[in-house]
């Protein structure tokens, strides 16, 4: 595993270069917005990405609250982690391509003011982890997921349920697009997801080090010079 | 700013993000070798 890591490290840096060389040179230019839309291949693989963790971080919770394993638990923490890292790209980047095409920055639309409110419930749910001090936590934390998790459906289809200016879903949905731009779509989609991969291991591991250490100091507090237990 | 430049900015950001939360988790990793290695300095004292 140890070797692992570094040699699909590599694998995602290659592919990621490649990805952006086909958003940049590669895909055609659209012919209404120029250059802006290439934002596209960045913007919708965060949302998708973002999306996909936060259904993993669905299924760990469930699966600590039935099992109440550990391991599920650092899961559940580590995908709404990286989950909201994507979410917030894609809240950054939808901005900076809707300035220069719709001529504002942001609007009360549906899909945005949805977007905002579940990458608020995530974050909510990363300050619940790490202020709240209770034994409890990861099962409180653990209902907070099931509900963001039900958030994540109804922002996707938002554009389909209400009148929005946000474009249609290019997936699944009523919107239509070049081939090729579908190509180099798919392929920023792939290059994020193995980077997403990799994130998630390293925070994964890094995590479960933690909760390691924690129990040394807990150990150790509980032992007196001599070796003794208190 | 031209599109370009809004097409800079997007990626430049995204990719700041990405970097910057790469960054904590390497501190975080350090802060904690840190104190792995206090812990070894204490010892088994069983």
């Amino acid at each position: 595993m140890k070797k692992l890591f570094p040699i699909l490290s590599v694998l995602t840096a290659i592919l990621l270069s490649y990805a952006l060389y086909m958003a940049l040179i590669g895909a055609p230019t659209e012919r209404t917005m120029g250059n802006v839309q290439r934002i596209f291949y960045y913007h919708v693989p965060s949302a998708l990405i973002g999306f996909m963790l936060f259904f993993v971080n669905f299924g760990a919770s469930i699966f600590y609250l039935i099992k109440r394993k550990p391991a599920a638990d650092i899961l559940a923490l580590v995908s709404a982690e990286v989950g909201v890292v994507f979410l917030t790209v894609n809240l950054v980047t939808g901005p900076i391509w809707a300035r220069p095409v719709w001529g504002i920055w942001w609007t009360w639309d549906m899909r945005l003011t949805s977007t905002l409110v579940l990458w608020l419930i995530y974050v909510s749910y990363l300050f619940l982890r790490r202020f709240s001090s209770s034994g409890e936590t990861p099962t409180l934390a653990a209902a907070l997921a099931v509900l963001g998790a039900l958030c994540v459906p109804f922002v996707y289809f938002s554009i389909w349920f209400f009148r929005t200016q946000h474009p249609q879903p290019v997936m699944g949905g009523g919107g239509s697009i070049d081939p090729r731009m579908l190509h180099v779509l798919l392929i920023n989609w792939l290059a994020f997801s193995c980077f997403a991969f990799l994130v998630c291991w390293s925070r994964y591991r890094l995590e479960k080090l933690q909760r390691d250490v924690d129990q040394a100091h807990a150990l150790e507090s509980l032992m007196d010079p001599r070796g003794s237990v208190r | 700013m031209s599109g370009n430049g809004y097409l800079f900015a997007a990626y430049a950001v995204t990719w700041i993000i990405h970097i910057a939360y790469l960054g904590t988790i390497v501190r975080r990793y350090k802060r904690l070798q840190g104190e792995i290695e206090a812990l070894k300095k204490t010892g088994p004292r069983s």
